[in-house]
């Protein structure tokens, strides 16, 4: 019987289960190889060589090199994994997950001083929402403000 | 005997521990936050426990996906601050209870809660940050320290209602330790956040407030709430919430007690991605 997944139908939304686990396990442990400064500075010196000892798919050393996080995620990446990419690049949590959205910096941080990201049309694919698939990318830049 | 005397339960958000690490902490954008935690390092002074049984989640720090534990129950001496890819917390090693830890394992494992145990983990922002809203920044932690941490990052994590089982167990462990120590348990993490995807910073006032109103006055019935609530209301990173009701289920009220009473309640959006929920609750 396959794994019951209720949550599939929220838009903009990841489950990192086994399914994926299987999938991104070793673009995960790249990423915890990043945990140590001397691996970082060799990463930092020459990524593509560095990607290569590692038995990832191109298609995840490519969404690496791009910086591309919903690719990564997609490919089974997880976002606390993940994050010691950003962490070897200097930067935060917030900028990340702004990444995400085609938001600008600034224009992420600002909807998050205001409050955050309303729930409402962001419960189910197929809502009125501000993360719903037809609405991206979001922000000035994505022509979805 | 030992005794739980009262339970704290706050959010970790990495980006607190790194403003006061950076000396931004009287910054607005941090004070609003800050204030909130006042009265509650007031309350720790006057209410320093012996011990803190401190509930939190390892974010992809101690465990790869090597070992994936639902229940790791840290029972070493000390434990260190790990380096999570920005270098670690400038924060003091978290000294532990070998012995109490180790008396719980007993306990626990034989009320059928397979606990891991674990003798080597490094601590990251998820235990180091809520210390630091408590204590502020002292040169040691002011008493010894149990992390406890939960998976919440790859499913299938814990239900709601295995956690809260899980803290009455906790309690009756505590309860048979023979040391007249007094003990804290804190549940961390949450509140609503969403970290990944097109939804990311998504946000839900509105949930969060019904949350802390059901974990202070009807918790039972909180730990039905199935793991799909959380993600679709409260952001994937929501989950973390599940680990509260650790805490809560370790109460007095809940082995036909008194209700707590409610020392402190404190809500604030944001904190970098997240909002930021703050209670402590005294057993009388």
């Amino acid at each position: 019987m396959a794994l019951d997944k209720p949550y599939t139908n929220i838009p903009g939304t990841t489950i990192f289960d086994t399914d994926q686990s299987r999938k991104g396990y070793w673009l995960n442990q790249f990423c915890m190889s990043l945990m140590k400064a001397e691996n970082r500075e060799r990463f930092k010196a020459d990524e593509r060589g560095y990607l290569d000892e590692w038995p990832m798919t191109e298609d995840q050393k490519q969404a690496v090199l791009s910086r591309d996080l919903n690719r990564c995620i997609q490919l089974g990446g997880n976002i606390y994994f993940l994050a010691k990419i950003g962490a070897t690049d200097g930067r935060s949590f917030q900028q990340m997950a702004g990444s995400m959205t085609g938001m600008t910096e600034e224009e992420y941080r600002d909807m998050m001083i205001n409050g955050g990201r309303s729930v409402e049309g962001n419960r189910y694919i197929g809502e009125d929402g501000d993360a719903q698939p037809d609405r991206q990318p979001q922000g000035r830049t994505g022509g979805n403000i | 005997m030992a005794r739980i005397t009262a339970s704290v339960y706050t959010s970790h958000v990495p980006a607190i521990g790194a403003a006061l690490d950076l000396g931004k902490d009287h910054e607005p954008y941090w004070q609003r936050l800050f204030s909130g935690y006042e009265f509650s390092k007031q309350w720790m002074r006057d209410h320093t426990p012996d011990v803190i049984f401190l509930v939190y989640n390892d974010h992809a720090t101690a465990f790869s996906l090597e070992f994936i534990p639902t229940f790791a129950l840290g029972t070493a001496a000390e434990f260190a601050v790990a380096d999570e890819g920005w270098g670690p917390r400038p924060v003091p090693r978290v000294i532990g209870h070998p012995e109490l830890a180790s008396h719980i394992a007993q306990s626990v494992i034989q009320s059928d809660f397979d606990l891991t145990i674990v003798n080597r983990m490094d601590v990251d922002h998820g235990l180091t940050v809520p210390l630091s809203l408590m204590f502020g920044q002292p040169e040691a932690w002011p008493c010894p320290v149990i992390p406890f941490a939960v998976n919440v990052v790859q499913y299938p994590v814990p239900s709601g209602r295995r956690c809260f089982e899980l803290g009455k167990a906790l309690r009756r462990a505590i309860e048979t330790y023979d040391r007249p120590l007094d003990i804290q348990i804190w549940g961390t993490g949450g509140m609503s956040h969403q970290l990944q995807g097109a939804r990311a910073g998504l946000i839900n006032r509105d949930w969060d407030n019904r949350f802390l109103d059901r974990l202070i006055s009807d918790p039972a019935a909180l730990a039905e709430v199935p793991h799909i609530e959380y993600v679709r209301e409260a952001g994937s990173e929501g989950i973390e919430l599940v680990m509260w009701l650790i805490a809560r289920g370790a109460m007095d009220d809940i082995a036909g007690g008194k209700a707590p009473n409610v020392a402190h309640r404190f809500y604030h959006v944001p904190a970098s991605n997240t909002a930021v929920g703050h209670l402590i609750l005294e057993n009388r």
